[in-house]
Order: structure tokens, then C-alpha cells, then sequence
């Protein structure tokens, strides 16, 4: 039972912490990003030599941890603040459309930069080997990622409200996510905010392909699309542009997998999708705003 | 020394024109009404004059800087401080949330942190019922609450000239008097520079000052509020007499 709830808890976090990297950029510039999951994919790569072979050449993969964790961070946000200037700083008086259309396309400049240095087989990595030992709490044995991962979850959630909350940037980029222009009106530049918006958000994917690369042992250039596609999903389902909304919806969509994967009766396990895509059907027939309906969406000129 | 100078600026939307050659310039410390009828341009001109919707045509200077085509975080950094149509509070963010973005421009100045506490307060001073509900959510307040709000909010940019767009729209007359009640205590106070759009005439010739009066994209007249009164020219502006 408690194995139940770990399991929902570690996969909605990668949800949770996937759709909020998309929910801060949607929030400043009404950006549905499909290119984030790419930007995942990357910050495993950015780890390995490039090379064909099946094994991975590590490179930075075995920095001890209080380095690596730090250097996937700063290539995520990296990429992603790179990804705005060269490429989503020329769209944004484009339609969300159009900008989301770039964003396909960025994302699959990304995905075929890799395929060209990796090839597109998936390559086994050991990522911080020492998490996979297994822990005892409250007579359920757990993998240490699992409990890592849900621990370092909750710290980047608390640590980013506060960030939102406590700091001036975080006043600015809030002002801006309800009303950009109007911020704007009041100094609020533009451009600073938007950056942070990316630079955060890229940092959450290095957290995911950190936390993703750990529990697969695998790096898969189709990776980031699957978490990008429950990601989305869960910012939607959270309401699109609420921060809240889409951590509550990832953690609910996490655990709605795991509990149906044990709910199910076995011959129906393998379209265990089709029935968490049921429910989110069912939740969107009731609440189209969302879960929790941000404000600002609406009125934006 | 003129604050402001606009000249000869046309705006358009597509093959729409909404502002056709308008120039005007406003000094130091000087109250004007820019007023007309519904599509007149004169919400346009504003958000032009603010880096919101560029220019087709025409230059802007604000403080001797020419802002034409500039982003509106760089106009409002020059000390325009822009007041938009409907008043735009951050809805989920408090009430002192609400007032203190806009102080972050200032940040890099030293004693900027003190600075902006006492501007608060004297906001706090001028508008008491917003220091009482200050970490109550702007969204929750009354239209005439969210308009001082969104005065305030100006007022903490410490800025060189508040443009205000339609401050009585869908409030009350009664809470209308007290918001302009308000804006002319403000004004002596603080030196303030005013330019304030309204669609009716009337309270600027209560108020008195100078009136540009706007039609059709174009300005029709421009003069004293109160010599100009009810007068026919204005009459001819609203209803277009001279049509017939």
C-alpha cells in the first residue's frame, strides 16, 4: 500500500515538476512549449561523449553529485534561455499559434541534433548509482531515488513559491504572468522576465532529466516526449498559465497511473493509458478552465 | 520646457485609421483633458504615447527624449506613468503587491528600499481604505477601490506625468467626485502633471484646465476647458452638426 503511494508520489512529481516548466513560460508569454521536452532529452545527453555505441561514454556522468547536480541545472537553463533568444524572441508579437508551431520545430532541431551525435538507440547510463539502494520506512522497502526524488520535489516547489513570493523578480514575473503589458507599463522589463521565466523552467527540465535518468538508467533521445506529452496534459488539466493548477494536476495524474496500474484487472493493464486519458476527458467535460482557472488568460490582447 | 510633445502622429490598425496627424504638447505641472466621442482615437493616442501600440507615423518626446517606437517599460522608466482604460489591477496579486511592482525600476538606485516605503505610505495616507485591505486581493475590491489602487499604483513610480484613461468607467458618479477629488489634491500636493481622457466634456469644464477635444481620429479643438464650455463648436464635435 505505502509502495502504492511512493510510486504515485515519484512519478506525479516528474509530472508535477514537467508541467510547471511549461505552466511559467505559458504564464509570461502564452508559449505551450512542446520544444521543453527536448530540452530534457538534451541535459541527459550533455552528460555523454558523443558516440554510436550502445554503452554510454560517460563524460560528466560521474561527477561526484554536488557538481552534477548543479552542472545539468545550469545546462538546462542554459539551453532554454539560448532556445528564447535565438529562437522565441522573434515570435513574440506572433499569435500562440505560430509560436507554438515554433516550438514543434524547435524542439525537433533539438531531437535531431542529438539523433546526429547519439544515434537514436537508447544508451545505458548509471547515473548516481548510489541512490538505487533500497531503504526501509515504516516497514515498506523503497528505492532511495524514490524518496529522493519526492523529497527534491518538495524542496524545488517550496523553494520556487517562496522565490515567486519573496523576491522583487518574483513580484515582477507574477505582475506579468496576470497582465505583461500593463507590467510593463509599470518597468517591468520585458525581456528580464521573460529570460527568468526560461532560465527557471530549463532548470526544472535538468531536474527531470536528472531525476528521469536515475530511474530508467537509460538515455533516450524519445524520452523527454513522453513526460512532455503527461506534462502538458497535466498544465492543461491544472488550468493553463496556473502554477498551482499544475503541480495538483501532475501529482494527480501520476497517481492516477500507478493506482490503475493496480486497479486494473491485469488484462486491461496494458491500456492503462487509454484510461487515464479517459479521466482526463471526464475532468475537462466538467472544468474546462481547469482545475484552478488562472487569472489574465482571458482578457490578454 | 515641455513634459510632452506629440506631433503630427497617425495610428493605424490594418487599413483602419484610428489616429489621423495629431499634435499637441503639454508643460510642466499643466492639467489636460483629452476628450470626444466613443472611437475618437483618444484611447490609441494614449496607448501610443505609452510604447503599447507603435506609431504608423509622427515623433514623440517626452522630457526632451524622443520615446517614439521605445518599449513602454522604457517610457514608464523616463517617469510616463500610464493609467490604462478598464484600470488593469493585478487581480490575484495583494493590494501592496499591486503598488510595489512598479518601484522595481528604481532598484538600482541607492536607498531605493526606503524610498519606496515612504512613498507607501503617503499612498496609505491618500487613499486609507487600501492600507487597511493591503494584503487583501486587489481583484476583490469595488471599482472605485481598484481605481485609486491603480492611482496609487502610478503614484509610486514617482512619476513626471500621469496619463489616466477613463477613470470614471463604471463607477458611480458619487465615486467618481471622490476619485477626481483625489486626483486634484494629488495634483496640488505634488506638482502633479495630468493628462486624463474622458469621453464627456463635462468634467473638464467643471474642473477647468486646458481640453483637447478629439473626433474621427483628429483633434477639432484645443483650448480652456471653460471658455470653451457648452459651446457650439463643441456641440459640433460630439454630434458632427457640421455634417449636415
Amino acid at each position: 500500500m505505502l509502495q502504492i503511494v511512493f510510486d504515485g508520489l515519484s512519478l506525479g512529481s516528474l509530472y508535477a515538476l514537467g508541467a510547471l516548466g511549461i505552466a511559467l513560460i505559458f504564464g509570461v508569454m502564452r508559449l505551450v512549449n512542446f520544444a521543453h521536452g527536448d530540452v530534457i532529452a538534451f541535459c541527459i545527453f550533455a552528460l555523454l561523449w558523443p558516440s554510436t555505441d550502445a554503452m554510454a561514454v560517460v563524460f560528466a556522468g560521474q561527477l561526484p553529485w554536488y557538481l552534477l547536480v548543479p552542472l545539468v541545472l545550469v545546462v538546462g537553463a542554459g539551453l532554454s534561455v539560448l532556445c528564447e533568444i535565438l529562437v522565441f524572441r522573434r515570435f513574440r508579437r506572433a499569435s500562440p499559434a505560430t509560436m507554438m508551431i515554433a516550438s514543434f520545430a524547435l524542439g525537433f532541431v533539438i531531437r535531431y541534433f542529438l539523433l546526429m551525435l547519439f544515434t537514436s538507440r537508447p544508451k545505458s547510463i548509471s547515473l548516481l548509482p548510489m541512490l538505487s539502494q533500497p531503504v526501509e520506512i515504516f516497514g515498506a522497502r523503497l528505492p532511495l531515488l524514490q524518496l529522493i526524488t519526492i523529497v527534491a520535489t518538495v524542496v524545488i516547489l517550496i523553494g520556487l513559491s517562496l522565490f515567486l513570493r519573496r523576491t522583487r523578480f518574483g513580484l515582477e514575473m507574477r505582475a506579468a504572468a496576470e497582465n505583461f503589458s500593463m507590467a510593463r507599463m509599470l518597468g517591468v522589463r520585458a525581456n528580464r522576465v521573460i529570460m527568468g521565466a526560461f532560465a527557471l523552467s530549463g532548470a526544472l527540465a535538468g531536474a527531470i532529466a536528472l531525476i528521469f535518468g536515475s530511474q530508467t538508467g537509460t538515455a533516450d533521445i524519445q524520452m523527454g516526449a513522453s513526460i512532455m506529452l503527461m506534462a502538458f496534459i497535466a498544465t492543461v488539466i491544472g488550468g493553463l498559465g496556473s502554477l498551482a493548477g499544475a503541480v495538483l494536476a501532475g501529482f494527480l495524474l501520476g497517481g492516477a497511473s500507478v493506482v490503475m496500474q493496480v486497479v486494473l484487472p491485469v488484462d486491461a493493464r496494458p491500456f492503462r493509458d487509454a484510461f487515464v486519458y479517459g479521466a482526463v476527458i471526464l475532468i475537462l467535460l466538467f472544468r474546462p478552465q481547469g482545475l484552478i482557472a488562472a487569472r489574465g488568460t482571458k482578457e490578454r490582447v | 520646457m515641455s513634459v510632452l510633445a506629440v506631433s503630427d502622429i497617425t495610428i493605424r490598425y490594418g487599413r483602419l485609421t484610428a489616429v489621423r496627424g495629431v499634435s499637441f504638447s503639454m508643460n510642466e505641472g499643466e492639467i489636460v483633458f483629452v476628450t470626444g466621442p466613443n472611437g475618437a482615437g483618444k484611447s490609441s493616442l494614449m496607448r501610443t504615447i505609452a510604447g503599447v501600440t507603435p506609431a504608423a507615423s509622427g515623433r514623440i518626446s517626452f522630457v526632451g527624449d524622443d520615446i517614439t517606437g521605445r518599449a513602454p517599460e522604457d517610457i514608464a522608466r523616463l517617469g510616463f506613468s500610464m493609467v490604462p482604460e478598464g484600470r488593469e489591477v493585478f487581480g490575484s496579486l495583494t493590494i501592496e503587491e499591486n503598488l510595489m511592482v512598479g518601484t522595481g525600476m528604481r532598484a538600482k538606485e541607492r536607498g531605493w528600499k526606503a524610498r519606496a516605503a515612504t512613498e507607501l505610505e503617503a499612498v496609505y495616507e491618500t487613499f486609507p481604505i487600501l492600507k487597511e485591505r493591503r494584503n487583501g486581493q486587489a481583484g476583490l475590491l469595488s471599482g472605485g477601490q481598484q481605481q485609486m489602487l491603480v492611482i496609487g499604483r502610478a503614484l509610486m513610480t514617482s512619476p513626471r506625468l500621469i496619463a489616466i484613461d477613463e477613470p470614471s468607467l463604471g463607477l458611480a458618479p458619487n465615486i467618481t467626485d471622490q476619485v477626481y477629488e483625489c486626483l486634484i489634491a494629488l495634483r496640488s500636493q505634488r506638482r502633479l502633471t495630468l493628462l486624463i481622457v474622458e469621453q464627456s466634456s463635462a468634467r473638464a469644464v467643471m474642473i477647468g484646465g486646458r481640453m483637447i477635444l478629439m473626433r474621427g481620429g483628429e483633434i477639432v479643438l484645443d483650448g480652456d476647458a471653460r471658455s470653451l464650455g457648452n459651446s457650439e463648436a463643441i456641440q459640433a464635435a460630439y454630434f458632427g452638426y457640421e455634417d449636415h
